[in-house]
C-alpha cells in the first residue's frame, strides 16, 4: 500500500516530517519498504507535442521523435520508448535542465545527430513511479509551460507499506491514518462524504442467489455523470499510488478504495437490463474480464449477471467489458459489496488474476462500510460532474450472512499482563484500545478482570483475546515491554547423537574430504543411472523442474555428479562427503504416514581405490566405535562388484565399502575409479558406545614372531586373521597384517593364484615374562590353524 | 741414600711431573679428531705411561712430607690432565655434530603437503556457531523429519486448512499418501509441535534443519534452504522475555556492538507477532527472522495448555547467515559444490 503524505494530511495533521512518520508506521508493525520523494518540480521541463516519430536504419533500440514546445518549431529528440503517438502531450527536458539524478541534458545525441532535449518518463522526473515508457500528459495542458506548474504539482513523499495480513483495514488510508493517529496522538477524521439523495427513487432489482458468498450487495443508481479525464489531482493521486488514472467515473471508485478499504464498481447503468444477479458461475460458463481476456469460470465462482442472466462482472475480482464505463456513459449502476474472502481468493488465485479489488476482499474489508464508499464516491465524482444526481431508494441487500456491527470479543486484563509482562490496570488497556475504535462494552471485575470489547467492524482479523493483547502490545509499543534473559532452567547441551554427528565430521574432515550439500531432488532416471532401484523413489507433486522431480533416497547420485563437475572443472585432489536425509518410501505404508527417511552418510574420493574407502571405514569404526561386519559376498547395486563389501550386522545393512561400479562410473563420464563408503547414520549416531574400562599395561616384556602363509586368492585374508587370532591364545596383544607379496602375473582376480601374507603376532603376559617355549608353543598353534584354512606356512 | 740426594730426588721428580704434564696437555690439544682423543686418554692412561709410572715411584719417597707433596702434586697434574681430555672430547662432539648438521640441511620449501584436512560447509559452520551460542543460553538441540505432514506443517501451527497464509508458503507437495497430505517441510516449526508432543515444558529448544520452498533459485533465495528456530516454554515466559532472548542472542553471535529491536508483524503461529532486526555499530538495521508468542492454539496443538504456560518462539535463516560472513555475492555458489570454493572455509 502506497501512503502518500499529502493525501494522509487530509486524514488528520500528521506534517511532512518523514522520518518520523515512518518511524512510527514501523513501530506500529506498518512495515516501510521504502521512502520516495516524488514531485519535485524540475527546471526546464516543458509541455511538448509529438508531431512524427521515425525510424533509423542503423539505431535499433531508439527512435527519431519530432516535437513541437509550443513555439512552432519541430525539434528532433532521440528517445529510448516507443509509447507515444503523434499528437501526444509529453514531458521534454530542454537543452540545460539539470534532472533530479544530476545529469545535464546536452545536444550530443546519437549516430553523429544531435537530440534537443530529452523525453521523460514519470520517474525520471520524480513525478511517479512509472519508469515505463515516457509520460502521456493531459490533452488539457499548455504547450510550452512547465510541466510542474500546469499539472499543480508540489513536493510530496510516498510511503511504501508492506501491510500484513492481520491488518485489512491498513489497505485504505483511514486505517493507517487511524492506527497513526493514535499512536501520535493527532485526531483523525474520515474523508469528504456527499449524503445528498436528491434524485427520484431510482431502485436496482438485485438478487443473491448464492447468500454465503455474497453476504451484502448495494446497488445505487446516479445520473447526471459525464465522463471525461479525472482532475489532474486525482490523476496524480493515482499514479503515485502505483494506479492508472482512466476515467472520472472509474478514478473516483479507485479512489474511494484507496482511502476506505472498500472497492466498489461502476456499471454503465443503461447496460444491465435494470437488475443485478449474483450467482455462482456455470461451468465453463465465460466472461471477458475489463483487461480484454476471455475468462473461462467454474462453479465456485461468483458473478454479477444483468437482468438477463449475463454475466457482466465477476464478483469482487474484475468487472466486465460489456458494461464498462464508456464516453457515453450518462448514468451509473455502483455496486458496494462486500464479498466472502476466501471465495475471492480461489477466484484470483485459480484464474492468476489478482486485483487491487481481490486483494482487499481477500484481506477483509469492513462489511458496514458500504454507505460511506457510496457517499464518498458521490462527492469525488461530483468534483468532475457538477450535475451529478444520486438517486434514492438504491438496493441495500443485508443477509444474515453479514458479519454483524458490534462483534464483542472477553479481554481479561491478568492475561494481557502474563502474555505481555505488563502491569496495565483495565482502565490503561481500555483507554489503549478505545484509540483504535475498540470501544469497553462492560468492564467485570471481582476474581477475574476482565472487558468486554467491541471490535470495530474494520477489524474483522481480531476474533479472539490474544488478538486484542497483540493490539494492546503495539499501542504500548513492543519497545516499552522491556527484555528480560529468561532463566533456563534447563542446561543447554547436545544430545549424545549430536555430539556424536560433530565428531564424526571432524573424523570425516581430518580424512581430507570436503563437505558438499548437493541437491536433494533428483532428475527421473538418475536413480537407475547410479544401479539403484527408483521403486521406493518418492515423485514431487509440483516440481520447479522436470529435472528435479525425484526425491533422493541415497547421496550416491548427487556426490557422484559433484564428482563428474569437479573433474571437468579440472579441480584436484577430489574428496567430498554429504550427511544428509534421504527419502525412500516406506515399503509398508500402513506401518507410518510419513516416508521411511533417514539420516545417512556417504563419502567419495576420485581416483583413488577401495583401499582408500577401507581406510575411511577403519578410522570411523574405531573412533566412534561403529562394529559391523565386512561381507564381500553381498554387494549393494552401484558399487564395484569384486572391489566392496557390504557392512552388516547380521541381516541388518548399515552401509556399503569399496568402488562405485565402473558402469555408474561410464554413466556419469567419471573416468577414473572412486571410492566410496555410504554408512546409515540415523542407526549408527543413535548407538552410544560403552565407556572403555581402564586396563593396566603390563610391566613385562613383548614377544614378537612374524608368519608368512601362502593364501589361496579366494580365501580373504581376514579369515586367516581371524583363526590367528584364535590361535594365539590369551597373551595376544596384536596381530598386524603388514606385507602382501604377489609373485609377478598373479592379480587379484585370479582366482587359482595364492599371494602371501606376513602377519606379526605380539604377545604379552600381566604377570611375568613369557618363556620361550610358550611362545614356540604359541607360534606352532598358529601355524597348525592356519594350515587346517589351507594356508601354506612359509619360513621367513 | 743421604737426605741430600733424596732431596735432590723430590725436586728432579718434581720436574718430570711438570714436563709430563705439560706434554700431555699439548698432546692434547693438538688431537684433530675424537678418535685421536680417544686413543690419547688411554695411552696416558696406560699403567706405564708418564704419571702413573711415577705413582709408583711414590713409594720410594721416604719422608711423610715429601710423600704428600709429590702425591698432591701427582694428583693436581692428572687431575688437569683429565680436565683437558674432557673438554678437548666435548669441544670435538660439538665440532662433529655441527659438521653434521651443515651437511644435513635441508630445504623445508621443497616439503608440500598432499594430505590436507577437508573443509566443513559454511552452512554446517554457520549452523554449528549458532547451536554453540544458543546452547551457552541453555538451549537444547531438537529435529524432526524433512517430509512432513500437513498436519504439522500447517494445520497443528494455527493454519487450518484454506487459511490463507498457507499460500505465501510455496510448498512443495509429494506424490504420497493422500494427495495434498504429505509435503516438504516449508519452515522448521513443525519440530515445535513434535517437541511440545513429546518433551515436557520447561522447554528451551533450538531447531535448525534444512526447509523447502518452490521459488525460482536467485542471487538471494534458494528452493531448498536452511533455517533456525527458537523455542521456550515454561511458566511466567512474557514478551519481555523473547526480547531479551532475541537481545542476548544478538550480543553472544554477532558481538557486544550490536543490538537488537521487535518490531509489530504477522505470523499465524504466533501472537503477538514480530519482526527482529539487528543493529550494526554504524546504526544501519538489518532485518533477520520473526519472532512472537505462541500463539495459544499451536500450544494447544502442542498439548500444552496455554492457562499454564506460555512461550515464544523466533527463526530466521541460516544461509544468510553464512552469506553475510562470508562477503558472498549470490547464495547459489554455496550449493556449486566446486572444491575451489569450499576449500575457502
Amino acid at each position: 500500500m502506497k501512503i502518500l503524505n499529502s493525501w494522509l494530511n487530509e486524514f488528520g495533521a500528521f506534517g511532512t516530517d518523514t522520518e518520523k512518520l515512518a518511524a512510527a508506521m514501523t513501530n506500529l508493525g506498518l512495515a516501510v519498504e521504502s521512502v520516495t520523494s516524488v514531485g519535485t518540480p524540475v527546471k526546464g521541463v516543458v509541455v511538448a507535442k509529438v508531431l512524427r516519430t521515425e525510424r533509423h536504419p542503423d539505431a535499433a533500440k531508439v527512435h527519431r521523435v519530432y516535437v513541437d514546445a509550443g513555439d512552432g518549431v519541430e525539434l528532433h529528440v532521440w528517445c529510448g520508448a516507443f509509447n507515444m503517438k503523434p499528437g501526444d502531450l509529453i514531458p521534454l527536458a530542454t537543452l540545460g535542465t539539470t534532472m533530479p539524478d544530476g545529469r545535464v541534458i546536452t545536444a550530443r545525441g546519437i549516430l553523429g545527430i544531435d537530440s534537443h532535449g530529452m523525453l521523460c518518463s514519470g520517474s525520471e522526473i520524480g513525478l511517479d513511479a512509472d519508469a515505463e515508457g515516457i509520460l502521456i500528459l493531459p490533452m488539457n495542458l499548455k504547450l510550452g509551460a512547465d510541466v510542474f506548474t500546469e499539472l499543480g504539482v508540489s513536493a510530496d513523499t510516498v510511503f511504501d507499506l508492506d501491510v500484513t495480513r492481520n491488518r485489512p483495514d491498513c489497505n485504505g488510508y483511514l486505517g493507517v491514518a487511524r492506527d497513526l493517529g493514535a499512536n501520535l496522538g493527532v485526531k483523525v477524521s474520515g474523508p469528504a462524504l456527499d449524503k445528498t439523495k436528491k434524485g427520484a427513487a431510482r431502485s436496482l432489482r438485485v438478487a443473491i442467489s448464492d447468500k454465503e458468498k455474497c453476504p451484502r450487495y448495494n446497488a445505487t443508481v446516479m445520473s447526471g455523470v459525464v465522463v471525461t479525464n479525472s482532475p489532474a489531482w486525482i490523476a496524480r493521486r493515482l499514479t503515485n499510488s502505483g494506479m492508472r488514472p482512466i476515467n472520472n467515473v472509474v478514478d473516483a471508485s479507485n479512489l474511494v478504495m484507496l482511502e476506505l478499504n472498500q472497492p466498489t464498481h461502476a456499471f454503465d447503468a443503461d447496460k444491465i437490463a435494470n437488475a443485478f444477479k449474483i450467482r455462482r458461475a456455470r461451468e465453463k460458463e465465460t466472461l471477458i474480464t475489463l483487461d480484454g481476456q476471455k475468462r473461462e469460470l467454474v462453479s465456485t465462482d461468483l458473478l454479477i449477471c444483468d437482468g438477463k442472466d449475463m454475466p457482466i462482472g465477476l464478483a469482487g475480482v474484475m468487472g466486465g467489458q460489456s458494461t464498462e464505463i464508456s464516453s457515453t456513459t450518462r448514468v451509473v449502476a455502483l455496486e458496494t459489496a462486500f464479498f466472502e474472502s476466501s471465495g475471492i481468493a480461489a477466484t484470483a488465485t485459480r484464474l492468476g488474476l489478482r486485483s487491487e479489488a481481490s486483494l482487499r476482499f481477500e484481506r477483509g474489508v469492513d462489511p458496514h462500510g458500504v454507505d460511506d464508499a457510496v457517499s464518498r464516491f458521490a462527492a469525488l465524482l461530483r468534483e468532475s460532474c457538477p450535475k451529478l444526481v444520486v438517486h434514492a431508494k438504491g438496493t441495500d441487500i443485508k443477509e444474515k450472512t453479514l458479519p454483524p456491527k458490534q462483534q464483542v470479543v472477553a479481554l481479561r486484563i491478568a492475561q494481557v499482563n502474563r502474555v505481555l509482562g505488563t502491569k496495565l490496570s483495565a482502565k490503561a488497556v481500555s483507554t489503549l484500545l478505545a484509540k483504535i475504535g475498540f470501544t469497553t462494552k462492560a468492564t467485570s471485575t471481582g476474581k477475574v478482570v476482565s472487558l468486554k470489547i467491541v471490535v470495530p467492524s474494520w477489524r474483522p482479523d481480531c476474533q479472539s483475546e490474544i488478538d486484542l493483547v497483540e493490539e494492546v502490545a503495539r499501542h504500548v509499543g513492543y519497545e516499552n515491554l522491556g527484555k528480560i534473559v529468561p532463566q533456563s532452567t534447563m542446561h543447554g547441551r547436545l544430545s549424545p547423537m549430536q555430539q556424536r554427528r560433530r565428531e564424526i565430521r571432524e573424523v570425516i574432515v581430518g580424512l581430507g574430504v570436503s563437505e558438499a550439500m548437493p541437491n536433494p531432488f533428483l532428475a527421473p532416471g538418475d536413480l537407475l543411472k547410479t544401479g539403484l532401484s527408483e521403486d521406493l523413489a518418492i515423485r514431487l507433486a509440483n516440481p520447479l523442474v522436470f529435472e528435479e522431480s525425484v526425491l533422493r533416497t541415497s547421496l550416491r547420485p548427487g556426490l557422484l555428479k559433484a564428482i563428474n563437475y569437479n573433474l571437468s572443472h579440472r579441480n584436484s585432489n577430489i574428496g567430498l562427503f554429504e550427511i544428509g536425509h534421504v527419502y525412500p518410501a516406506r515399503q509398508d505404508q500402513s506401518t507410518g504416514e510419513l516416508p521411511d527417511e533417514y539420516e545417512s552418510l556417504c563419502i567419495v574420493a576420485a581416483g583413488v581405490n577401495s583401499e582408500v574407502a577401507m581406510d575411511w571405514w577403519s578410522q570411523l569404526s574405531a573412533t566412534m566405535g561403529f562394529g559391523a561386519q565386512l561381507d564381500q559376498k553381498s554387494v549393494e547395486s552401484g558399487f564395484h562388484s569384486t572391489r566392496s563389501a557390504s557392512l552388516r550386522r547380521g541381516k541388518q545393512l548399515l552401509g556399503c565399502v569399496g568402488e562405485i561400479d565402473p558402469l555408474v562410473l561410464a554413466r556419469h563420464d567419471i573416468n577414473v575409479s572412486v571410492a566410496c563408503l555410504e554408512l546409515n547414520l540415523s542407526v549408527l549416531l543413535n548407538e552410544i558406545p560403552k565407556v572403555s574400562t581402564a586396563k593396566s599395561v603390563s610391566r613385562f616384556p613383548r614377544s614378537d614372531f612374524d608368519l608368512a602363509f601362502s593364501l589361496p586368492q579366494h580365501e580373504p585374508a581376514s579369515s586367516l586373521l581371524k583363526v590367528l587370532r584364535q590361535a594365539s591364545g590369551p597373551e595376544l596383544v596384536d596381530i598386524l597384517l603388514f606385507d602382501i607379496y604377489r609373485a609377478p602375473g598373479v592379480d587379484q582376480d585370479s582366482s587359482s593364484g595364492t599371494r602371501s601374507l606376513t602377519f606379526r603376532i605380539q604377545l604379552q603376559a600381566k604377570d611375568r615374562t613369557l618363556t620361550d617355549a610358550e611362545v614356540s608353543t604359541a607360534r606352532q598353534r598358529c601355524i597348525d590353524a592356519a594350515t587346517k584354512l589351507g594356508a601354506q606356512f612359509r619360513t621367513v | 741414600m743421604t737426605d741430600k740426594s733424596v732431596q735432590y730426588g723430590i725436586s728432579a721428580m718434581q720436574k718430570t711431573v711438570e714436563s709430563a704434564q705439560a706434554s700431555a696437555l699439548l698432546a692434547i690439544k693438538e688431537t684433530a679428531d675424537l678418535t685421536a682423543v680417544k686413543l690419547l686418554t688411554a695411552e696416558l692412561n696406560k699403567k706405564d705411561s708418564g704419571l702413573n709410572a711415577l705413582k709408583s715411584d711414590l713409594g720410594k719417597l721416604t719422608s711423610v712430607d715429601d710423600k704428600r707433596t709429590m702425591g698432591q702434586l701427582l694428583n693436581s697434574a692428572m687431575l688437569s690432565i683429565n680436565t683437558a681430555l674432557q673438554a678437548r672430547t666435548a669441544e670435538l662432539e660439538a665440532l662433529e655434530i655441527s659438521t653434521r648438521v651443515a651437511k644435513e640441511a635441508m630445504d623445508l620449501s621443497e616439503f608440500v603437503t598432499r594430505r590436507r584436512r577437508g573443509h566443513s560447509h559454511i552452512v554446517t559452520q554457520a549452523t554449528q556457531r549458532l547451536e554453540d551460542v544458543f546452547v551457552g543460553l541453555g538451549f537444547q538441540i531438537a529435529e524432526g523429519p524433512e517430509v512432513e505432514t500437513d498436519f504439522y506443517n500447517f494445520e497443528a501451527l494455527n493454519m487450518p486448512k484454506s487459511h490463507p497464509a498457507r499460500s505465501e508458503f510455496d510448498t512443495m507437495f509429494l506424490e504420497y499418501g493422500e494427495p495434498g497430505s504429505i509435503l516438504l517441510r516449508t519452515h522448521t516449526s513443525p519440530v515445535q509441535i513434535r517437541v511440545m508432543q513429546t518433551w515436557q515444558p520447561p522447554i528451551y529448544a533450538i531447531m535448525p534443519g534444512r526447509v523447502f520452498r518452490r521459488d525460482t533459485p536467485d542471487a538471494t533465495h534458494m528452493p531448498v534452504f536452511h533455517q533456525i528456530e527458537g523455542l521456550v516454554i515454561d511458566r511466567g515466559i512474557t514478551f519481555a522475555h523473547l526480547a531479551g532472548t532475541i537481545e542476548a542472542f544478538t550480543k553472544a553471535f554477532f558481538g557486544s556492538e550490536f543490538t537488537s529491536r521487535l518490531r509489530p508483524s504477522f505470523f499465524p503461529f504466533t501472537e503477538p507477532s514480530a519482526e527482529f532486526d539487528i543493529r550494526r555499530a554504524d546504526g544501519e538495521w538489518i532485518e533477520l527472522g520473526g519472532c512472537g508468542m505462541v500463539h495459544p492454539n499451536v500450544l494447544i496443538s502442542g498439548g500444552i495448555n496455554p492457562e499454564e504456560f506460555s512461550g515464544f518462539a523466533f527463526g530466521f535463516g541460516i544461509d544468510r547467515m553464512a552469506k553475510e560472513r562470508h562477503n558472498l555475492e549470490d547464495i547459489r555458489e554455496m550449493y556449486t559444490n566446486d572444491l575451489r570454493f569450499l576449500r575457502q572455509f
